[in-house]
């Protein structure tokens, strides 16, 4: 963990190129290793290297506040002095470089004494509003301030009293307590550099200094929630969770994101069977630390609009509650009914790999081979792996050197992903091409068109980024599965493909490079591609079914005007939204975090979530009810608890059960051998659907029940009217 | 009998360990703790003990204190019509205060929750529409209460406290489950007792 750190903070400091371990990148020479001396210990350290992270190697932890791992260095909060020999003054340690033969003291009378005057001033200014603080109980400023500070004050109360700083209204996600502050800039730091939306500044000075907006506007960014976790104070608080727990009294649980196809990896905090807030875990090949807003704050969705009790359509058309056992035998019979091969099963995007392993398995029990994904995707192209994952892996995108976006929009569509690609463009010198809407992604682009045409021209090497592209060594093509969707999808992907083998093949790029990278934008795409669904419903527009299984199919890719007209529609999914609607028997599932579950991100990496409450009422894990059914209807499969699906996993795909590890693929040029070649260009609007942050919020059946982020977007889309708010012309680099 | 026996074993236990074990030595200083003697070995002490026997002397003399106690004040008091004194430090039935102004002082900090070892205290907060902090749920079971005091000392704004009241026996276990509105009536009922108490102890705290 500390390389990690270690690692991160070089990258933030712009030292990184040098220290990429990539096999291929041939690594400089290590610079030697200074000597350096922390509390009599001796310790070789890269030089470069700050006091406080040379401390942290020896696991002598420095307090700080304004220091962050992933933010660039400001210095101001002055927490970190600490004794140096031969100084006259105490240093600030997460500024100031080791040198050679350092001899600094991280204990003596000298640091802790600067460390209780830094808190001392930190303390006259900050209400001692601890118990009314949402942050209170995780607060480091109450921690050091009981870990570092005086055990008495000398401040008294006098004429002038404290400063008080009126609050911001940033927006309905955030909220904010400015007399808390403590200007540690952290929030500053986080929008400029992660988020590329340079919103927050400092105005004032000394004792007048103000974090804010300057005029009254949103946060409008997708990853706005982060800078609650990153305030040491309880400045910023997050507004659905105030005042309604304390740290102490909540139980965490480990589980994993499904509102987009990244995986990010969550706490979900939850008390008494009630779920409260989610909160990031750290995962430095998937999310680093960030999550976007909707894995945080869309949670409130999962109160609402749920499916708690089986439901029957009855004579009259209206679902009426019922039983499990009378639901059951009565979509167990139409099962058996009903011919094999017409039956289909679509799974939504919010579906864990273990539910869809088990209804795989029901359907080939009745000998149908109808199972499909309610995203669309080539259908011939996913006999290869490397053609719907992305290969290269998330982290890739702060190695590569030249990287192209074919029709997706990351900032909304894999937030985490955007905040990579944006620190890669602050930190190297990555060119960053697009094929696709014209939006601002938070970092600055060359718009190559919004019409895959483009793509012959960067394959032929016309224009600047194709000439830098094709040469470069680390080229990475980010291609969104929206834009693979329709029938020009395949010969799309094929162009796509054509163009990496050729990158491959030219020898100017690294050998261990994929280049061509599909960006999935749900939770189960790649899981259910994996496990050998049949992406898209096309194939029951084709053939009308009489037996629908929707496994969390929420989108609307099929409607009852596509079936037979007595078809008969089965919907399991713990949302009440559109499967729901045009379903014949409701079968409540349970959502993301209400049941163990794994699920394969973008990349093909299987993680696994736990449960943290209980389903509510009557609706059980998914993967469950399929077994019941199963045995209702006469074929019962084999295996009755999560370790003995888990082995079914094994059985048809290692990868999914290696919990944790991307998969790495192969056959790319094979992939690309077999796909279907042709020499005129693909003629296709790829702009992304979602071009605006309101575009952003409300995308799958919780997002759409949740209260919050029907706010947000309301927010944003006022934010429109706002003639004080700008889209940077220009991203600078660091 | 015992007496002379005790002092025997006294003395023998004395003797040996003199001579004996040193940790005996350490434990020589025995007293003896029983009843007094009633006769002393002289010939004078065992004709008073034969006389006192004879003629009742002790009976009498526990009449005369009876007689005596029926002239003095009585002990007891015609509880619950008169009652004892009582500390202000005295930790009774709890009570939750309100500010002069009729708000109620608890914001939900939950400090006393965290802190109740016993674990009767339950609260549930939320934002008041005027942006404040405070409780939804606060209860209190005062059948796992322990009245130790500790979720008064922990109150930042002596919101919960335990009044001079302890006459609050009921027929159900139920009614022991107190909630938010139980006990700020309780606070409301007792708050001129409450804040005497508090402002006799405010220089001790």
């Amino acid at each position: 963990a500390v390389m990690h750190r270690l690692g991160r903070s070089l990258v933030a400091r712009g030292m990184q190129a040098s220290r990429r371990g990539n096999a291929s990148n041939a690594p400089a020479a290590a610079p030697e290793k200074i000597e350096v001396f922390i509390d009599g210990k001796k310790v070789l350290v890269d030089p470069g290297l700050t006091i406080l992270q040379a401390c942290a190697l020896v696991g002598v932890d420095i307090p700080r506040f304004c220091y962050h791992d992933r933010l660039s260095i400001a210095g101001n909060c002055r927490m970190c002095l600490v004794e140096v020999e031969k100084s006259v003054k105490p240093v600030a340690s997460c500024a100031m470089p080791v040198m050679k033969g350092m001899k600094v003291k991280t204990n003596s009378e000298l640091t802790k004494k600067a460390r209780e005057g830094v808190m001392e001033f930190l303390l006259v200014n900050h209400p001692l509003d601890c118990p009314i603080c949402d942050q209170g109980g995780e607060c480091d400023l109450q921690d050091q301030s009981v870990a570092f500070g005086s055990d008495r004050s000398r401040h008294q109360c006098g004429a002038d009293g404290k400063r008080a700083v009126e609050d911001k209204n940033i927006g309905p996600l955030v909220k904010t307590v400015m007399t808390r502050c403590i200007q540690c800039t952290r929030c500053v730091r986080f929008a400029n550099e992660v988020c590329g939306v340079p919103d927050f500044g400092t105005t004032g000075r000394g004792n007048e200094m103000q974090i804010g907006t300057y005029v009254e506007k949103l946060f409008a960014t997708e990853l706005s929630g982060n800078v609650i976790d990153l305030c040491p104070v309880g400045a910023l608080t997050s507004k659905p969770y105030s005042f309604t727990a304390r740290p102490w009294e909540t139980r965490k649980t480990e589980s994993v994101d499904v509102m987009d196809a990244v995986g990010s990896n969550i706490i979900v905090s939850h008390r008494t069977g009630d779920l409260l807030r989610v909160i990031p875990k750290m995962n430095d090949e998937v999310n680093e630390e960030w999550i976007s807003d909707k894995t945080r704050f869309a949670i409130d969705g999962l109160k609402n609009q749920r499916l708690m009790q089986p439901m029957v359509k009855g004579e009259d058309g209206v679902l009426r509650t019922t039983n499990w056992e009378e639901a059951l035998f009565t979509v167990a019979s139409k099962l058996r009914q009903t011919p094999a091969d017409e039956k289909a099963a679509v799974v939504g995007g919010m579906a864990d790999t273990e539910s869809m392993v088990a209804l795989r398995d029901l359907f080939h029990r009745f000998n149908s081979e109808l199972l499909l994904t309610e995203e669309e995707f080539p259908v011939g192209a996913t006999d290869f792996r490397s053609n719907y994952t992305m290969p290269d892996g998330l982290a890739a995108v702060e190695s590569c050197d030249a990287l192209l976006l074919v029709g997706t929009n990351p900032r909304y569509e894999a937030p985490v992903l955007n905040a990579r690609i944006r620190k890669s463009y602050l930190y190297s010198d990555v060119e960053v091409g697009v094929i696709g809407g014209k939006t601002d992604l938070t970092y600055d682009y060359a718009h190559l068109g919004s019409n895959t045409k483009a793509l012959d021209d960067v394959t032929a090497g016309k224009g600047d980024f194709a000439q830098r592209f094709l040469s470069a060594k680390r080229p990475m093509i980010i291609v969104g599965a929206a834009a693979l969707k329709g029938d020009k999808g395949a010969a799309l992907l094929s162009k796509l493909q054509q163009l990496a083998d050729k990158i491959r093949t030219s020898g100017k790029a690294d050998k261990d490079v994929k280049v061509l990278n599909v960006l999935q934008r749900l939770a189960s795409q790649t899981g259910a591609l994996d496990l050998g669904y049949q992406p898209g419903t096309s194939a029951i527009r084709k053939r009308p079914v009489k037996f629908l299984y929707l496994l969390g199919a929420d989108e609307g890719a099929v409607n009852r005007q596509q079936l037979a007209p007595d078809a008969f529609v089965v919907y399991q999914g713990h949302q009440g939204d559109a499967g729901a609607s045009m379903a014949d028997v409701v079968l409540p599932g349970a959502a993301y975090t209400e049941k163990d579950a794994s699920y394969v991100n973008t990349e093909g990496r299987s993680q696994k979530g736990y449960l943290a409450v209980a389903p509510p009422g009557d609706a059980r894990a998914d993967w469950k009810i399929i077994r019941a059914l199963s045995e209702v209807a006469g074929k019962a499969l084999p295996y009755d608890d999560i370790k003995e699906i888990r082995g079914r996993l094994s059985e048809i795909a290692p990868h999914l059960v290696r919990f944790g590890d991307a998969e790495e693929t192969s056959f790319e040029s094979t992939a690309a051998a077999v796909s279907e070649k042709s020499s005129s260009p693909v003629d296709v609007d790829v702009t992304a659907s979602q071009s605006t942050l309101a575009d952003f919020y409300m995308t799958n059946a919780v997002t759409r029940a949740s209260a919050t982020m029907a706010e947000a977007r309301k927010a944003a889309l006022k934010e429109k009217d706002n003639e004080y708010t700008e889209t940077p012309k220009k991203h600078a680099h660091a | 009998m015992a007496l002379r026996s005790g002092i025997k074993l006294s003395g023998i236990f004395s003797g040996r360990a003199v001579v004996s074990t040193p940790v005996a030595s350490s434990r020589s200083n025995y007293k003896y703790v029983g009843m007094p003697a009633e006769k002393d070995g002289t010939l004078k002490g065992d004709l008073d003990y034969g006389l006192n026997n004879v003629f009742f002397t002790e009976l009498f003399r526990g009449f005369g204190v009876m007689l005596g106690h029926v002239f003095m004040e009585p002990a007891t008091i015609n509880y619950p019509f008169e009652k004892g004194p009582l500390s202000s430090r005295f930790r009774g039935e709890h009570a939750l205060r309100r500010y002069p102004s009729g708000e109620e002082r608890c914001i939900a900090c939950k400090l006393c929750e965290a802190i109740c070892p016993a674990q009767a205290i339950t609260i549930e907060a939320e934002v008041r529409p005027d942006g404040s902090r405070r409780t939804t749920t606060y209860d209190i079971d005062m059948t796992k209460c322990i009245y130790c005091g500790l979720c008064q000392e922990a109150c930042p704004v002596d919101a919960i406290v335990e009044g001079p009241n302890f006459e609050y026996s009921t027929e159900t276990h139920e009614e022991l489950l107190y909630n938010k509105e139980k006990l700020l009536l309780n606070g409301d009922r007792w708050e001129p007792e409450l804040a005497a108490n508090l402002q006799s102890e405010y220089l001790y705290r």
